[in-house]
């Protein structure tokens, strides 16, 4: 479905990403786990068009969408949920779904109410302004809002970022339901405990390269994983 | 009583042009974050192609202010195009002396195309109105300029509020990236935004220009700094407040000029403008929005 080839992203002068590769397979979960400021959201950002790489390629479903302005590719069927939800706070949580359906013509009507089957508390707060939702509210808006546009890859940048536990495992649940129903998943996470829990396979970024790699359970038990970002 | 009225209709009158061109400063602001200090100058173009159509086109009334309103759409949309986008990246103080050496370059441009001779603006709405309506300065372009301004604050407000697009605005008032990430073509909005804005400069000038029907290169420069003033008034960012500043601007002008002093009313235009601004940052229904950690 997705695949990233060497590439290398740049602020100005500071090189973040340094040759990366990897790739996300049909109806996989697969994490991409780091440590704060190991370039994880620039990749993530580099994929959806934000951001561009200055040598390598990166494919999804065959064709290649480097240099892609990122409003030409929730068409092609990618929807990324940025770090930090940035839901549209003076909007209506109706109205933020709605925009996550910008660019869709098909059956916009079905998907909310599909969404609003998977997230109950979205449907209560419909007229509601995002700005007076919860965080972890705001997190399901953010999620609701890429589903709208029925993507083929979700990406997901920290999901469960500032969320209190029992939101954490609400949201990791609601990424395991997905996951069952067919969405391919790109997840990054610094919770690598849940993140690897949840994640058919997983890559570890340091410093802008990926260092280890593996499926999830493997990742689990890696000696230098636990040591680094399972704490033990 | 009547001499109060008369000012107070004229103020209402005059501010409602203000309101229509705040609501393009407002627009884009809101959108792009920049002051477009060129808005006053598209005023003027809007001015001279309506009068150019009416005496050496000879063509209707309507038609001619819907031929400024086309002008003015295609002249926002080449500014921006030319002067703003490349600058996207670039500081705000970079934008603001661009927008500056826009507002000069049309000014001059309209001297090397119209001269510098003002021209007698031939009112587009005129209509006789019975005695006792033009005693107390009621005149028919007065009436027009109210009505056709809250026609466009209606219908600007269920625009942005109702439609696809206008809701697209507004995502990208908000967060230009999150807005992409929807699928909204962002550079794209921003040109619809001034196409917008100054389709409403047209009117704003052909409704200018027909109630005080003389026309110049500068023309536009004085209304826009008080239009730019209404619009911070009533809250930059705000379509309401574009709206609400442009009328009590008026008002306030028309009364200084009239119970005052006409020499010092801009000054006290000014001086009301800075102690809204002591005591409402944001200005009267702007948002104080605290800056994101
Ligand atoms: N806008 C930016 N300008 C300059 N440097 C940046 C910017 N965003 C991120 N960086 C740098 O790029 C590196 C990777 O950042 P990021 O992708 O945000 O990491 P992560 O998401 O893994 O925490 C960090 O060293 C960070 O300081
Ligand atoms: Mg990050």
């Amino acid at each position: 479905m997705l695949k990233v080839n060497d590439i290398n992203v740049y602020y100005g002068a500071i090189h973040a990403i340094k040759g990366v590769s990897f790739e996300v397979n049909d109806g996989e979960v697969v994490t991409l786990i780091g440590a704060n400021g190991a370039g994880k959201s620039t990749t993530l950002q580099t994929i959806s068009g934000l951001l561009h790489s200055r040598t390598g390629s990166i494919s999804f479903q065959g064709e290649n969408i480097a240099g892609v302005p990122a409003h030409k590719l929730v068409a092609k069927g990618l929807a990324q949920v940025p770090e930090g939800r940035r839901v549209f706070l003076q909007m209506t949580v109706e109205e933020n779904l709605e925009m996550g359906a910008y660019t869709s013509s098909g059956n916009v009507a079905g998907r909310l109410e599909k969404v609003y089957d998977r997230f109950p508390r979205l449907k209560e707060r419909r007229r509601q302004i995002a700005g007076t939702l919860s965080g972890g509210e705001q997190q399901m808006l953010a999620m609701g809002r890429a589903l709208m546009s029925d993507p083929k890859l979700l990406m997901l940048d920290e999901p469960s970022m500032g969320l209190a536990p029992i939101l954490v495992d609400q949201i990791f649940q609601i990424i395991h339901e997905l996951h069952v129903a067919g969405t391919t998943i790109l997840l990054v996470e610094q919770n690598a405990q849940m993140a690897l829990s949840v994640a058919d396979r997983g890559y570890v970024l340091e410093t802008g390269r990926i260092v280890t790699s593996g499926t999830g359970a493997e990742l689990l038990a890696d000696d230098n994983v636990k040591r680094a970002y399972l704490g033990g | 009583m009547t001499f109060f009225l008369s000012c107070l209709i004229s103020g209402i009158s005059l501010g409602s042009v203000y309101a229509i061109i705040a609501l393009g400063y407002t627009m884009v602001y809101g959108i792009a974050k920049m002051l477009n200090f060129a808005h006053g100058d598209v005023i003027m173009v809007g001015g001279y192609v309506c009068y150019c159509a009416l005496n050496y086109l000879g063509l209707p009334s309507l038609v001619s202010v819907l031929l400024a309103m086309a002008a003015c759409t295609a002249l926002g949309i080449l500014i921006e195009g030319l002067a703003y986008k490349p600058l996207r990246q670039a500081g705000s103080l970079a934008v603001l002396i661009t927008a500056i050496g826009v507002s000069y370059f049309l000014q001059n441009a309209a001297q090397l195309i119209w001269g510098a001779t003002p021209k007698t603006f031939t009112s587009v709405v005129h209509i006789e109105l019975p005695q006792t309506l033009t005693n107390v300065g009621v005149s028919s372009e007065a009436l027009v300029t109210v009505l056709v301004c809250v026609v466009i604050m209606v219908g600007l407000t269920l625009f942005i509020n109702k439609s696809k697009l206008g809701k697209a605005m507004r995502a990208c008032s908000e967060d230009k990236g999150a807005a992409q990430l929807m699928g909204i073509n962002v550079n794209r909005t921003i040109s619809v935004t001034f196409a917008i804005g100054s389709a409403l400069a047209a009117v704003a000038g052909v409704l200018l220009c027909s109630s005080f029907p003389i026309l110049q290169p500068t023309t536009g420069s004085m209304p826009g700094i008080k239009a730019f003033t209404a619009a911070v008034f009533g809250g930059i960012g705000s379509i309401p407040g574009a709206f609400l500043g442009g009328i009590l601007l008026g008002i306030i002008e028309s009364l200084a000029k009239g119970y005052i002093s006409t020499d010092l009313a801009n000054a006290i235009v000014f001086a009301v403008l800075i102690v809204v601004l002591l005591v409402r940052p944001a200005g009267l229904l702007g948002k104080y929005v605290p800056e994101k950690v």
